[in-house]
């Protein structure tokens, strides 16, 4: 998948970048700060539960786009640093309840990272279509060590895990402290994520995937590079994994399930692969039709439509609603 | 006016008569949940047949309870606890719902009980099957209705047992409820005199059980148990009739068989298959006349569960309006209280535990030529009664009953 | 009687037999789907909607038109395949040089679509179908008893695997599509019509799912969940044959059979998941699969 976004419209697109570059960052600031503004008052109006619900997939959906949209990695194995940031904590938070909310969540998420860094190391020499196989079949073997593990709870799934205390004295049981904590979670993994991307580390990705043979000639050690990019893609899902648990207060089988892995790439895909912004819209589209639909008189149908919207998706909007959109305005305010 | 009994109400309730809750309808509104797989492996179980049988429920009521209307809610749940669970926290965090009923897969109906138990509301429990649901996971706040997997395993197995079936080959879904079924029936077999020979516990779902049958020839067992359900316990009865298992003398038991199950697979694969079930349409004219009533509307005959939804709504809506009020404990009290006489069951009971304890049926699945009609299924040979088919308190390890 | 690893041999041999039969289904479905990978660079994800297809097509042409079995098994993958030449054309066709995550999602888009109507016209239950009268009964092999039908399964299963191989490797067609695979527009200036080869292909991969779908009906449930199950393990079998090889589909389908069917002699919990290990370990060695070559 080197070859992932080579055709001629995006060779033009990275000519006029750095003209672009200044209007995109201003224009990226107040989408950042429109967004804030709405984050902070979202839960006096929709239910926080949703919206916490919307943030750990968010989260998740860009944890991914930093593997596939900058790193051109296609991994089906991401349920796997999911689930496991998810047993992980909820395993931890169950077991020593006198322990802070905050340092289960970190149990979970250095957990995914490890395990992060066993996929990768066996994945990461692996290009494009059989990559996506290797860990495909690692998550397989994953999801197989929950189902048979007690502490998981099988099929039934670890339930009641208590939210607890934040730093001791932040009382997690109210929707309203669990939110603006999953909010700043949301943000400090968002962050990271940018601050990677355009650190130098994240400039070198880009040559990566946009031509390895170059980067290898260049002196760059590509496959540490790569496998850097997927230790912390897995460490940011199992952070959403981790985080998701606790807001539920249950870990299933679903997380760990290839399914999960096949929804993530539906959500990326949707938003738009390598955008800032895109992860975000696609997983806020996708949670929220099947939330809604399914509470709906169309519940029947939630496949289905997820169906068309794939299709459409990929015949129509390949770019991504996001990246669909930042051409329209590209186009009108040039 | 109300606005102010209802404040003196609070008053009082709080300041005197703390240990009695109040008598009042939230809302002034009867709010029902329907969570179920509408879309999954157990839709035809449960599913929008079940949902009808609800709306039937209410009809029956007229819509409203002394006054009060009853708004139904209704989610699919896609089998999976996260969605199940977010779908019930936000029911009774956004609409203040009062009861959920439907629930099917274990899994879900075990997170949906927590957040039940934590906001104190109500849940009616039809399509589950897990006894541990009123065992170790038992709560003030949920009422099992229909059956099993202790009163389908022990009803079957007992009945297998007395025929001479001594020797028993378990074939287990590998996963919490294919175990909790394999235990109790473990139990069961040998305490009367049985032996388990073999058993073999296969991934859950699975495509191909050629092996396991083969296997279970090979044990020399005189009945093979599957402890499985839904498309796998399907698929494996298709492939013991296929390997002749029945000819080779072996016999086959189903421990969790639905009306659909059978429907789908035909007689022709399942005929002489014993099975215990809680309720079957064709067993007198009470029943007939309600599940003609249901096959208009749903063009197919209710499954125990769907006629377990009727039964638990309606007994729960007789006692909201006897206690004129939605709070749980005091509608789980009056339904505790009062014995259950309606289609569905005949003096049944709801014990402490949360176990509706009703008689159950010993059933026979028919010979194509013995059936007249496409849901002619099952002849019924005896009656089981409920103090024998359910795990008794005694044995409990609900937290309710040691105290 | 002689006994090995602790299970008498009979016993082995028995359950050997029926993973080469599970082997058969896997052999037939995965290479449908290498076929489809090596000339369109698709990995179809809808190969288990269109095995489904060839099920229910089957069940529904004898319920609605009293369409035998025999007969079934020309017509299920005559109309699949049809139905997976439109796809092609009005679908695929727009996607072509894009990146093969693409093709990928569309077809998992498919899948999603198929398998949801299907759900909500037949439920998930699942109906079986009737065996063909000539084909009931069984061999008593002395070490078991062996069913008809899945004697023929194999059979059948291994002769049409065998056609297509020849096909492909030793006609003047194959070797057409062979070509159209290394380069398709040095095969346009020779004038052959690469875009109805591609077709034709993508029909005939979706063929072969419903042949197998055929074979499938009378001894496993007919639902509209049936394929999803399956897919993603034969997915592996082709990995590990190496993505493309039609010879590596075949052999691998075979052996991943007897090694399921051996797993669920000794550690049946894990049945559903050797072949994942398998699929590792056989990647970590040769990367490009058994049978593939590296590119």
């Amino acid at each position: 998948m080197s070859d992932t976004i080579k055709n001629p419209e995006q060779q033009q697109r990275v000519r006029v970048e750095r003209e672009r570059r200044i209007a995109a960052s201003r224009r990226n600031k107040i989408f950042f700060a429109v967004f804030i503004v709405i984050a902070l008052v979202a839960p006096f109006g929709i239910y926080p539960v949703f919206l916490m619900k919307l943030l750990c997939f968010a989260l998740f959906a860009c944890a991914f786009n930093l593997l596939l949209g900058y790193a051109g990695l296609l991994s089906f194995g991401h349920a796997a640093f999911l689930a496991t940031g998810g047993y992980i904590t909820g395993f931890v938070l169950t077991e020593y309840s006198g322990l802070g909310t905050e340092l289960g969540i970190l149990a979970g998420t250095a957990a995914s990272a490890a395990l992060g860094l066993g996929f990768g190391l066996l994945a990461i020499r692996r290009q494009g279509i059989y990559f996506a196989m290797i860990t495909l079949a690692l998550a397989q073997l994953v999801f197989f060590m929950f189902m048979q593990s007690s502490f998981t709870g099988g099929e039934n799934g670890l339930q009641g895990v208590p939210r607890g205390q934040l730093f001791g004295f932040i009382d997690l049981q109210d929707n309203l402290n669990m939110y603006y904590f999953v909010l700043a979670i949301f943000l400090f993994g968002f962050l990271l994520i940018q601050r990677t991307i355009h650190s130098p580390y994240g400039q070198v990705l880009k040559a990566i995937r946009e031509n390895e043979p170059r980067a290898i000639s260049l002196g760059y050690n590509v496959d540490a590079h790569k496998l850097l990019a997927f230790v912390l893609s897995a460490a940011l899902t199992g952070l959403a994994g981790a985080t998701k648990t606790v807001v539920f207060q249950l870990a299933s089988l679903t997380d760990a399930h290839w399914h999960m892995s096949g929804e993530v790439i539906l959500m990326t895909l949707l938003g738009g692969v390598g955008t800032v912004l895109g992860p975000f819209v696609g997983a806020s589209i996708v949670v929220t039709l099947q939330t809604y639909l399914s509470n709906s008189p169309l519940g029947e149908w939630v496949h289905v439509i997820l169906g068309v919207i794939f299709v459409l998706c990929v015949l129509m909007f390949r770019a991504g609603i996001v990246g669909w959109f930042s051409k329209l305005i590209q186009r009108n305010f040039k | 006016m109300k606005g102010l009994r209802k404040a003196i109400g609070l008053i009082v309730a709080a300041g005197l008569l703390s240990s009695t809750a109040q008598a009042a309808i939230s809302d002034d509104e009867i709010r029902i949940g329907y969570l179920a797989d509408m879309s999954g492996t157990y839709r035809d179980l449960s599913g929008p047949g079940g949902l009808e049988a609800l709306k039937m429920a209410v009809e029956d009521f007229g819509g409203q309870v002394n006054g009060k209307k009853i708004v139904l809610f209704n989610a699919d749940d896609l089998n999976k606890p996260d969605v199940g669970a977010n779908t019930v926290r936000q029911w009774i965090d956004e609409k203040n719902v009062d009861v959920v009923t439907g629930l099917v897969a274990t899994s879900v109906v075990m997170a949906v009980n927590k957040i039940v138990e934590q906001e104190n509301k109500l849940a009616l429990i039809s399509g589950s099957a897990s006894s541990a649901l009123t065992n170790e996971f038992c709560s003030p706040n949920h009422i099992h209705w229909v059956y099993d997997t202790y009163a389908l395993s022990n009803g079957t197995a007992h009945a297998v047992l007395q025929e001479g079936g001594k020797d028993w080959f378990i074939l287990a879904a590998d996963y919490a409820f294919g175990h909790a079924l394999e235990a109790d029936l473990t139990k069961v077999i040998e305490a009367e005199g049985g032996k388990v020979v073999g058993k073999v516990r296969h991934p859950f779902p699975s495509n191909d059980f050629s092996s396991y049958i083969l296997q279970a020839q090979g044990s020399g067992a005189e009945v093979v148990a599957l402890a499985n359900a839904g498309a796998d316990m399907v698929n494996a009865l298709q492939t013991a009739s296929q390997f002749g298992l029945s000819q080779s003398g072996q016999k086959l038991a189903g421990m969790v068989v639905f009306l659909n199950d059978v429907h789908s697979m035909g007689l022709e694969v399942t005929q002489g298959l014993m099975l215990t079930t809680g309720w079957y349409w064709d067993m007198n004219d009470e029943t007939r006349e309600w599940a003609q009533r249901y096959h208009k509307r749903v063009g197919r005959m209710p499954t125990m569960a769907q006629a377990g939804v009727y039964s638990s709504t309606i007994h729960y809506l007789n006692a909201v309006k006897a206690t004129d009020s939605d709070d749980s404990q005091v509608v789980r009290s009056k339904m505790i209280e009062t014995p259950i006489n309606d289609m569905f069951a005949k003096n049944g009971k709801i014990r402490e535990d949360g176990r509706m304890v009703h008689d159950m049926y010993l059933a026979q699945v028919k010979t194509p030529a013995e059936s007249k009609s496409e849901w002619d299924l099952y002849n019924i040979l005896r009656t089981i009664p409920g103090e024998q088919a359910y795990r008794s308190l005694a044995d409990s390890q609900c937290k309710l009953i040691k105290n | 009687m002689t006994i090995l690893f602790g299970v008498p041999l009979s016993v082995l041999l028995g359950q050997l037999l029926l993973g080469l039969i599970n082997g058969a289904f896997y052999a037939l479905l995965s290479l449908g789907l290498a076929i489809i990978f090596g000339l369109l660079r698709i990995i179809n994800f809808a190969h288990g909607a269109l095995y489904m297809l060839g099920a229910f097509v089957t069940l529904l042409s004898l319920q609605y038109l009293g369409v035998n079995y025999w007969f079934a098994l020309f017509l299920a993958p005559l109309t699949v395949g049809l139905i997976g030449m439109l796809i092609e054309k009005y679908l695929l066709r727009r996607i072509t040089g894009e990146d093969h995550l693409y093709g990928l999602l569309l077809t998992f888009g498919l899948a999603l679509i198929i398998e949801g109507l299907f759900v909500k016209l037949f439920g998930v239950s699942g109906s079986s179908y009737p065996m063909p009268d000539a084909l009931k009964g069984g061999f008593n092999l002395g070490f078991m008893f062996l069913p008809k039908y899945r004697a023929w399964v194999i059979v059948a299963a291994l002769i049409v695997c065998f056609v297509t191989w020849y096909m492909i490797e030793r006609t003047r067609l194959g070797s057409y599509l062979r070509a159209g695979t290394e380069n398709p527009k040095l095969m346009q200036a020779f004038g052959i019509n690469v875009p109805l080869l591609i077709t034709l292909t993508y029909g005939y991969g979706a063929a072969l799912a419903a042949f197998a779908g055929v074979l499938a009906a009378p001894i496993y449930p007919v639902s509209p969940g049936m394929g999803a199950n399956l897919l993603i393990v034969v997915f592996a079998v082709v990995v590990i044959g190496g993505m493309g090889s039609i010879m590596g589909a075949i052999v691998t389908g075979l052996l991943m059979g007897l090694i399921e069917g051996l797993t669920k002699v000794f550690y049946p919990e894990a049945a559903n998941t050797v072949v994942f290990l398998v699929m590792v370990l056989v990647l970590l060695v040769r990367p490009a699969g058994l049978f593939g070559k590296e590119t």
